[in-house]
């Protein structure tokens, strides 16, 4: 797999190509947007780690011209902490956003989810988390092999971050698909919904295992609580 | 002296000082047969010094200037002219007139210098507060980098003697030191943001469990040391706040039971809500407050004398900017036996979940056939609530 890093800061380059290279990633790195660009084209990686903080460019504009052709998985990498600006890079086609300082674990954790997201491209038939079970054919869902009653919408929540595991998805990109284009501001109703969803199929609605709250932004489906 | 009553605008100042002149007049001439209209004199004068006291220069010159009129018209012979007739009496006007100023002039020249004073002293306030900003944070960075500095000397030394549980050690510690340093950041930040002005609430619904657990997750290991009881009821209603802004106040007022209770202490957390406010209290029984420390504790920069911990004194603050950014109030008190309780109340809308919401035509049965699972569910009732609601 190789892995292209464009950071300007030499520390974090550095810190990135050694904890990836020891995890058996290929890395190349690109110090400016245009030296980055430029690689990504020359030699297409499979997954691109992006600074929104670059000397030459802003960030934001690299990731839109980059998702005008590269289908591979990109994850940001800033300082920038803003809930804008992270909802900002999601709707311009980041798959993930870790704001720096950043845990190396939670870094790998997300590359290997992007990875598998771009790369899985089979129709999946059954999702599996622990206890839980979601049978895409059958739409029936349980937890410990019960069957569990859900209403239609609390169903298509389920299935649209299951399917999305590992992967932040924003309230309005929910609001989106769930409810139509019409309803992106009615963040109460996922509220209300993820709830619901939480009491019957988390074991500690309070403090949730499978659908996490990614604070002002969105929510991520995971299959292990995270550190 | 400081009445603020008299400091007042300049047209009232010069309306109540001419008014007592008047009424003092009044009073002598009602008395003049008694005392003498020399004594008057000294009357008038007297009641321009009080004035000189309160009031600045031009009140008091008009007040002044008006009071000789009145004696020289009223009382001197002959009156209700300004003519007079007896050389004594010339002089004696004369040296009222001066001695009028002079005190005006005199009294004036003093709160000047009284308030040249007052500003020196706010000026070295201010530096102190600014001294005491620097020392506190230069402290806060400079600990966390000898550490690091320290334990990254000690495990790149080529023949060192530490052992492998050592170095496990020393590597927890500069992890532990640059997440101190990070956390002084975004205090620094979030400080800033307060202080420019330049801070925007995002009122959105969230869920009031996800508010309190997302802090308590974050100080999982601080924590540990300390018997945490969260107190919420599980279907406590939505409710429209800045998740972020809350979330870190809740943080700061939680790190700080950390740092200033004792280990083993039981802290407290409740939620509740009331008359448009929620309501969230952090109590602990540790030591509690002092009663200058409760009046003190949420003022900028302010650090406990007793407590030997580091810190900046910016955390309250900023929970403080926080609360009040959202019109709502903090309030600390000393808990009964012993301890500490801080109260944050926000006024915000809420959306109460409790059978609001009726499910039951939705829910799927075992053999129901599936194309009722595409039916999208919207609560119409309620969303005709929530939009007349929203502004």
């Amino acid at each position: 797999m190789n892995i292209l890093i464009i950071d300007d800061e030499v520390q974090i380059r550095k810190l990135l190509e050694i904890t990836l290279n020891s995890n058996d990633y290929n890395t190349m790195s690109a110090a400016t947007a245009k030296e980055g660009i430029m690689m990504s084209v020359v030699h297409p990686p499979d997954l691109i780690v992006l600074d929104l903080g670059l000397p030459d460019e802003d960030g934001q504009e690299v990731l839109r011209k980059l998702r005008e052709w590269y289908l591979g998985a990109i994850i940001i990498l800033s300082v920038r902490s803003s809930e804008e600006d992270i909802i900002k890079a999601l709707d311009n086609g980041a798959n993930d956003y870790l704001t720096k300082p950043f845990r190396t674990g939670e870094l790998l954790a997300r590359i290997r989810t992007a990875l598998r997201q771009t790369q899985n491209t089979a129709t999946i038939q059954k999702l599996e988390f622990d206890n839980l079970s979601i049978d895409l054919t059958a739409r029936t869902v349980t937890i410990d092999n019960e069957p569990l009653k859900l209403t239609a919408t609390e169903y298509s929540l389920l299935t649209l971050l299951a399917k999305n595991d590992g992967k932040v998805l924003t309230h309005q990109y929910i609001l989106k698909q769930i409810w139509g284009p019409g309803y992106t501001q009615q963040s109460q109703y996922l509220r209300v919904f993820v709830g619901q969803l939480r009491k019957k199929i988390e074991p500690n609605p309070v403090n949730p295992k499978f659908i996490l709250t990614e604070s002002g932004i969105g929510y991520r489906f995971c299959t292990k609580v995270e550190e | 002296m400081k009445l603020d009553f008299f400091k007042q605008s300049i047209f009232k100042q010069f309306v109540v000082s001419n008014l007592s002149v008047i009424i003092v007049a009044l009073l002598c001439y009602a008395s003049v047969d008694y005392i003498g209209y020399r004594s008057v004199a000294l009357l008038l004068l007297a009641t321009v010094s009080i004035l000189s006291m309160f009031f600045t220069l031009y009140p008091v010159l008009t007040a002044a200037t008006l009071s000789a009129l009145i004696w020289d018209f009223f009382f001197i012979p002959p009156h209700f002219t300004f003519h007079v007739s007896s050389s004594e009496d010339v002089l004696l006007l004369l040296m009222y007139f001066v001695i009028a100023l002079v005190n005006g002039v005199l009294t004036s020249k003093v709160r000047a210098l009284e308030k040249l004073e007052l500003q020196k002293e706010e000026r070295s306030n201010t530096l102190k507060l600014y001294k005491t900003l620097f020392d506190s944070i230069s402290h806060e960075l400079r600990t966390p980098i000898a550490t690091i500095v320290g334990a990254s000397d000690n495990l790149l030394e080529k023949d060192s003697h530490v052992s492998e549980n050592d170095k496990t050690k020393l590597i927890a510690e500069i992890s532990i030191a640059a997440f101190r340093l990070n956390r002084l950041i975004d205090n620094l930040l979030n400080m800033q943001r307060l202080e420019s002005g330049m801070l925007s609430i995002n009122r959105d619904w969230c869920d009031v469990n996800e508010l309190i657990n997302s802090p308590i997750n974050r100080l999982k290991d601080e924590l540990s040391t300390h018997n945490l009881q969260v107190q919420i009821q599980d279907d406590f209603p939505i409710i429209r706040l800045d998740f972020g802004l809350i979330e870190q106040a809740l943080f700061n007022l939680l790190h700080n039971e950390t740092l200033y209770t004792p280990a083993d202490s039981t802290i407290i957390v409740t939620a509740g809500y009331a008359k448009g406010n929620l309501i969230i209290s952090i109590s602990d029984n540790g030591k509690g407050f002092s009663d200058e420390e409760l009046r003190m504790l949420f003022t900028k920069f302010y650090r406990s004398t007793v407590k030997t911990t580091g810190g900046t004194g910016l955390g309250l603050s900023i929970v403080k900017g926080f609360v009040e950014a959202h019109e709502g109030q903090v309030k600390v008190e000393n808990n009964s036996p012993n301890g500490a309780k801080f109260t944050i109340e926000i006024p915000s809308e809420i959306l109460e979940l409790n059978g609001s919401m009726d499910f039951t035509d939705f829910v799927i049965k075992e053999n129901v056939e599936h194309e009722t699972l595409s039916d999208q569910y919207i609560p119409k009732r309620k969303h005709k609530e929530i939009s007349s609601d929203e502004i």
